[in-house]
């Protein structure tokens, strides 16, 4: 057996189901409690960049250090109420973010900016007006969808050929969503620790994340369809449990890859990605586990008409180790 | 399974001819002509670099009427075509004017870090005049001074000689033509049929107040030529042939294109659609240079350590994956060097998530061969069951990441998150690009080594295989 998986052939995953199904149940409810308690009190569910509320973001960065609150000030003063500073990087860099100006009033400010605090490079200055931000919203949630549906559509076709196909495209789909709600939940939590927001890159990582979820899940589903050929006559439950432990290996293997490219470009890559790459990580960690311990599960169960497996009652025996 | 010598050959001319494009030297200059034009030869040497790679400005700019209000056909068009020319005067290296969807325009200016100015010039209406030629012959496309703008030659010269506008001829530099009338006396124009010559026309209608003016200039000037200039470009000198008073007609030898582009610039100036900024974004040159050697640092990290873990965990077909990863990186490369992609932040973040898939592929073909080889197949029979196994997952999941990269393709380009479709664009080059390789390079380096080994042992090929 390989190095990733030595002590694990043993594993007997669908068996094991309530516990994964409780494990997920834990990463996603306190971000997603938190997304309803700030739907309830009448914020956006989650804290949106202007992206998609419109908006300025403002970076500089002075020749000398700087407080983010002098900045602030000025620009309280010129009326903008609702300007937030705060330093990025180094003491000599902050960021702004107000609502929408225009040119008049930026060079205004920077004249008074360098005026009374001294002179500054602009690092990035983005300025959305408050009409595409909205449009911008209401396609991602389209391109969401068009994903979903998309996805649904071409496993069901690639496994048509087994029973129940378009089960095997709604477990799939099932653990896609799983992980979607992972990554809110993840978002959600960052935002109250960090200030994370979602930007346009969020959305991106979410798409990117449903497409490699989906990718494990096939894998397995693969193997599946496979072994039901070449072990006819074994349990249902038996022949899942054995495909997940024979790609085991290779989704570990490959989760393994994957995160350490994502990991060098979170390190290294600088703070434009930081937030992209932590999502990204996040999501696809959910994809990996929820193709093995959530999509394939519910596929067995469904087959099995039994969700929850009850305590005594005595399961496929596990696949001996090869 | 016989090892193949032709997708031998062929795999090695593939990566040479992929590291020859990738690797930053002089290429032929055939090679750069025949992508390019012949008299602008493509530079093969560097890769496209975007904006917040290199730092500028990036302006989006909306048609400024009401969502529900359809827009003429080629009337953006013919927006774009102005914007591009304004854009061409500002003296930017290497600016671009793309038309997004039917109501937008991206414009690229690298290198532009004040972009105040530049968002004035684009969105200004043009200055359209009537002017007294005096005794000048003018035709259309001269360049003149006038009352309204008496430095329009001296500006259009400087801008020739610092090569950031197409020559045009600039007949009288030193005299400055007097403006009989502005614009602003018009109230619309439309290209028209005459009813009886057949020819194309422009039918122009007087503003209320400017009626009185334009009837007395023209009645005063019955027989000569009455030029129409737009920001010191004359568009057309026709003459006056009788006093007009609220509706007249030019007439001349047009064709319906020319007919209707003078009547959309004499009624809007020079944009046929008000426009209006909805997205600016600006990159530091500093911080674009710091994302350059980041994502080059990180990067390498990441590729070392991927070739690392396939090694160890792989032993020798690790290796040969590590080869065909390289062949991998060098065929990306090539290809968006060829392309050509513009490469974005996301995007290099894209192009190497993509290695992930592309080991995918690898691990993949590694762990079914294994499987083969403990259920006790002769090595050259795992190979083969190994890949023809394996290739169903491989191109299912690849294919379901596909769609995800569409979506995301579509989404960037027709929205304001022109950052998405960076990544969207390599990430998915990337992965056809993967499935490519493991095909063909890994294979055809499997078997090469099956060829190479006969007569070895059969227990240390195992043996090396890692099983």
């Amino acid at each position: 057996m390989g190095l990733l998986t030595s002590r694990m052939g043993n594993a007997a995953i669908v068996e094991r189901r309530n516990l994964w199904f409780l494990l997920s149940l834990v990463l996603i409810l306190p971000g997603i409690l938190l997304m309803a308690w700030r739907g309830v009190t009448g914020n956006s569910l989650l804290p949106l960049s202007i992206d998609y509320t419109g908006g300025v973001q403002w970076e500089i960065r002075f020749d000398e250090p700087a407080s983010p609150e002098a900045v602030r000030a000025i620009l309280l003063r010129a009326g903008l109420a609702d300007t937030t500073a705060f330093q990025v990087q180094d003491d000599r860099t902050v960021q702004l973010k107000l609502k929408a100006i225009d040119n008049q009033v930026k060079e205004r400010l920077e004249g008074e900016i360098e005026a009374e605090i001294g002179p500054f490079d602009e690092q990035f200055f983005r300025n959305i007006g408050p009409a595409i931000g909205s449009e911008v919203s209401r396609a991602a949630g389209l391109a969401i969808l068009v994903a979903v549906v998309g996805i649904l559509i071409y496993i069901t076709a690639a496994f048509r050929h087994l029973n129940h196909a378009t089960r095997y495209g709604a477990c799939a789909v099932f653990a896609l969503v799983h992980d979607v709600l992972v990554t809110l939940s993840f978002i959600s939590i960052m935002s109250l620790v960090a200030a994370w927001e979602v930007d346009a890159l969020f959305l991106t990582a979410v798409l990117t994340v449903i497409g490699f979820s989906v990718n494990d899940t096939i894998v397995v589903f693969d193997r599946i369809r496979e072994n039901q050929r070449r072990y006819q006559g074994e349990s249902f439950a038996r022949i899942a449990n054995r495909s997940l432990v024979e790609t085991l290996q290779r989704s570990l293997a490959t989760q393994v890859t994957a995160l350490l490219v994502l990991m060098a470009i979170l390190i290294l890559g600088g703070a434009t990605l930081q937030q992209f790459m932590a999502t990204l990580i996040v999501g696809l960690v959910s994809g990996t586990y929820s193709s093995l311990c959530n999509a394939t599960p519910i596929l067995v169960a469904w087959e099995e008409r039994r969700f929850l497996v009850k305590a005594g009652v005595a399961d496929p025996a596990p696949v001996p180790a090869a | 399974m016989r090892s193949n010598p032709l997708s031998l050959l062929l795999t090695v001319l593939l990566a040479a001819a992929a590291l020859y494009v990738a690797l930053p030297l002089d290429h032929l200059p055939g090679l750069e002509s025949a992508l390019g034009t012949p008299e602008e030869p493509r530079d093969l040497r560097d890769l496209v670099r975007g904006l917040d790679l290199q730092g500028g400005t990036q302006i989006l700019l909306e048609a400024d009427l009401p969502a529900d209000t359809e827009i003429p056909e080629g009337s953006m068009a013919t927006a774009r075509i102005i914007v591009e020319n304004r854009v061409n005067s500002l003296g930017v290296t290497e600016p671009a004017v793309q038309g997004q969807g039917t109501r937008r325009i991206i414009v690229e200016l690298p290198g532009i870090d004040n972009p105040e100015q530049a968002i004035e010039t684009l969105r200004s209406t043009g200055q359209l005049e009537f002017i007294d030629p005096g005794d000048a012959q003018l035709l259309s496309g001269y360049i003149i001074n006038t009352t309204n703008r008496p430095t329009a030659s001296a500006d259009a010269m400087a801008a020739m000689a610092a090569g950031v506008m197409d020559p045009a001829p600039v007949p009288f530099p030193d005299t400055v033509f007097e403006t009989a009338m502005t614009g602003d006396v018009l109230n619309d124009a439309v290209p028209g049929l005459d009813d009886t010559t057949g020819l194309w026309q422009i039918n122009f209608e007087l503003a209320g107040d400017g009626s009185d003016q334009f009837f007395n200039y023209t009645q005063a000037n019955v027989g000569r030529p009455m030029p129409i200039v737009l920001d010191g470009v004359v568009l057309s000198a026709p003459i006056i042939n009788a006093a007009i008073r609220d509706i007249g007609v030019i007439s001349g030898d047009f064709t319906e294109e020319e007919a209707r582009s003078l009547a959309i610039q004499m009624r809007y100036g020079a944009l046929p659609v008000p426009l209006q900024v909805v997205d600016v974004r600006t990159i530091g040159a500093t911080l674009g240079q710091e994302s350059v050697s980041r994502s080059l640092i990180a990067g390498q990290v990441g590729l070392l350590m991927v070739l690392l873990f396939m090694l160890v965990i792989y032993r020798l077909p690790g290796l040969l994956a590590c080869l065909a990863l390289g062949i991998y990186v060098a065929l990306n490369v090539a290809v968006f060097k060829l392309v050509p992609v513009t490469l974005t932040l996301p995007g290099i973040a894209g192009f190497l998530l993509s290695i992930g898939m592309a080991v995918d592929a690898n691990i993949l073909i590694f762990e079914r061969l294994r499987e083969e080889l403990r259920a006790g197949r002769s090595l050259r029979l795992a190979i083969r069951t190994g890949f023809n196994r394996a290739w169903p997952a491989i191109r299912d999941g690849n294919l379901s990441t596909l769609i995800s990269c569409a979506v995301l393709f579509w989404f960037g380009s027709n929205f304001g998150a022109s950052v998405v479709k960076g990544f969207a664009l390599t990430l998915a080059i990337g992965v056809v690009l993967s499935m490519f390789t493991a095909v063909l390079v890994t294979r055809t380096f499997l078997q090469t080594f099956l060829t190479l080994t006969t007569g070895v042992e059969s227990d240390s090929r195992r043996l090396l295989v890692g099983h």
